[in-house]
């Protein structure tokens, strides 16, 4: 008797169709015979289906899984299938499965048309733009309490924030920082030597870092870095039913954990984008003087055409995204549902809100600005 | 042959033999020299109070620890010598279900039953449809065969982890603590899962635990590991050790006695 499963196939005169199966109908072979037995039968018409075991050695739940169907191919065209010498403890798991329960798929079916894909995308914006107004006021109103209950802050853990998502970050704002003013310089150097301008270099790198790209560089990489985290953190705080465990304490998550992350974030946000500018600075300073010009006129061209309010300005808008950033990275991970693959689909979302909600802000600060005359 | 005397002396072959098992976390012994057999077909609990090493001993036996001394045998495998190959080989022909499940978040529950099937059998994907709800089926979850994991209760989830551990019909099942957690009813319907996998499939089980109940109904054989001598104190049937045993601890865990409790009554005795 072989090892692995065969069959063999014969029509007698009456009409029936005899498949004989011999070997081991287990998982590594089942699926052989099953293809060769369906391929066979093919859409021959028959009267009967008879499955002769006699030399079946061993049957698993995927042999099982084999005959089963075979009985259910019958049932469904009304035909006799009769399994023969199958051992008893494997007929009786067989007998076990009803062909009549498998013939509808299971009851969630998930339907799907243009028009209602259409309507659940809108309505779960609709309800995202909803959570986040309610998120905001819920934030702003345990702001304004921290800030007239100076007390209530739970330092320790500002503090704790602040060095995770300051000091921490240190490293990485400085080299990208060093690398972009390094870049820009280089790159504007070329083109404004062919007209003269090269000495010029240092007033453009200068304001594009102080005013635009310095606060707008800190806030995507805090964006990557602190808002994922938070959202992570928060996320599986919420898995872990932590969450719940506050809310049935009386403490509002957003009040205990929320306001000391965006406290801690809005707080080094200026101060990463001040070492951010900075490192920008010595980076074109390295090209600048490459290109022949002294460190005196470096210094001469920023501090002459970089002003203490384009300074202000741009400190301004970091705040401003340093709050943005932690707000939805918060949000994010609050909203995290269950599953592991949860934690990730909201790290996912606070990284990309973060960076959307960081351009539409600059872009309302460049209009801002340009009206206020900054 | 081992040197500890506590394997059954059985004229049976062991279906897993676990030889001189010490296993160690960092510089801490959990289990130290302990031998025992599992026979085929046989329901073999492990039983011990909370951090007594019964699912550090499930791991080592199913691979996932590497013993600090010692050698396990699985159908004549030694795991713990074995090559690579050789081991994932035996380790393939085994069922686990895990504490929590461990069932993947992502997929639906017929989906996680499919992936043995798909991975390792040439059946379509209808087929492995079919088994897949099969096996479902033979755990009371037919219904639910598109259900994310998170949708479902703790108990389905035990469930499912079971169907998923059954998918390629393996001869050995592993399960950890299968009843924790659960209501009573449900704890049952597992229970009679676990007969019926072993009465009907002739499936050899481990399963570690400390429901009393559950290792009444389904037990054939237990051990008894007890974290202060990091050894096995008692092996027996689950009736033999509540009734028989000369350990003290042994009976006050049959008898759910705190250990003053036990020294109180003793005394009263007296």
């Amino acid at each position: 008797m072989p090892v692995i499963a065969t069959s063999q196939m014969r029509i007698e005169s009456d009409g029936r169709v005899v498949v004989r199966l011999e070997g081991r109908l287990d998982a590594t072979s089942t699926g052989r015979v099953w293809s060769s037995v369906m391929d066979a039968l093919g859409t021959r018409r028959y009267g009967a289906l008879v499955i002769d075991c006699t030399d079946v050695s061993y049957c698993d739940g995927a042999g099982l899984g084999f005959l089963f169907h075979m009985r259910c191919q019958c049932a469904l065209r009304n035909l006799t299938c009769e399994i023969k010498g199958l051992r008893d403890e494997f007929t009786k798991l067989l007998d076990s499965f009803n062909p009549s329960d498998y013939r509808e798929q299971s009851g969630r079916v998930e339907s799907s048309s243009v028009v209602h894909d259409t309507g659940r995308s809108v309505v779960g914006v609709l309800t995202d733009i909803r959570n986040q107004v309610v998120y905001v006021g819920e934030l702003i109103s345990a702001l304004v309490h921290a800030v007239l209950n100076p007390g209530r802050i739970r330092w320790r853990d500002a503090f704790l924030v602040a060095e995770r998502v300051g000091a921490d970050a240190v490293p990485i704002i400085g080299l990208i920082g060093f690398l972009l003013g390094l870049i820009l310089t280089f790159q504007s150097a070329m083109p404004m030597r062919q007209f003269g301008a090269d000495i010029f270099v240092a007033d453009l790198v200068g304001i594009s870092l102080v005013r635009e790209l310095g606060p707008l560089m800190t806030a995507i990489i805090l964006a990557g870095r602190t808002g994922a985290s938070f959202a992570a953190e928060l996320g599986t705080m919420k898995i872990n039913e932590e969450l719940d465990a506050l809310d049935t304490m009386g403490l509002k998550p957003v009040r205990f954990l929320v306001v000391t992350r965006v406290l801690g974030t809005v707080v080094m946000t200026p101060l990463l984008t001040i070492y951010g500018i900075l490192s920008g600075l010595v980076g074109s300073l390295i090209v600048y003087q490459s290109l022949g010009f002294p460190f005196a006129t470096f210094y001469h061209q920023v501090t002459g055409f970089v002003g203490w309010l384009d300074l202000a300005g741009g400190l301004y808008k970091s705040i401003f995204f340093g709050f943005l950033v932690s707000a939805i990275g918060c949000l994010r991970g609050l909203e995290t549902r269950s599953g592991s693959s949860a934690v990730g689909i909201s790290t996912t979302r606070a990284v990309v809100s973060g960076i959307v909600l960081i351009a539409i802000a600059d872009g309302i600060f460049a209009v801002l600005y340009f009206y206020l005359g900054i | 042959m081992p040197k500890n005397q506590s394997i059954s002396e059985d004229d049976r072959d062991p279906i897993i033999r676990v030889e001189n098992l010490t296993a160690v976390f960092g510089d801490e012994v959990i289990i130290d020299d302990i031998s025992f057999d599992v026979f085929e077909g046989e329901i073999l609990a492990v039983m011990g109070g909370s951090g007594c090493g019964k699912s550090t001993l499930l791991k080592h036996m199913i691979g996932l620890y590497e013993p600090a001394e010692g050698d396990i045998w699985i159908n004549g495998n030694n795991i713990v010598t074995s090559s690579s190959l050789e081991r994932e080989d035996t380790l393939r022909r085994i069922g686990v279900m895990y504490q929590g499940g461990a069932l993947f978040g992502s997929m639906t529950l017929l989906e996680i039953i499919c992936l043995p099937l798909e991975e390792f059998t040439d059946l379509k994907m209808n087929a492995r449809e079919l088994v897949g709800r099969m096996k479902l089926q033979m755990v009371g979850l037919r219904e639910f065969d598109r259900y994310l994991p998170a949708e479902v209760s703790g108990g389905m989830k035990k469930r499912a982890a079971i169907a998923r551990a059954i998918a390629l019909d393996p001869h050995i099942l592993f399960l950890d603590e299968p009843s924790a957690g659960l209501d009573p009813v449900t704890s049952a319907e597992l229970d009679n899962l676990i007969i019926y996998l072993s009465r009907t499939l002739g499936i050899t089980l481990v399963i570690v635990t400390h429901e009393l109940p559950s290792i009444y109904s389904v037990a054939d054989r237990v051990i008894m590991l007890d974290k202060r001598v990091k050894k096995i104190v008692a092996e027996g049937s689950p009736q033999h050790l509540r009734d028989h045993s000369e350990n003290t601890w042994v009976r006050q865990f049959f008898a759910r006695q705190a250990e003053t409790e036990m020294t109180t009554l003793e005394q009263e005795a007296r």
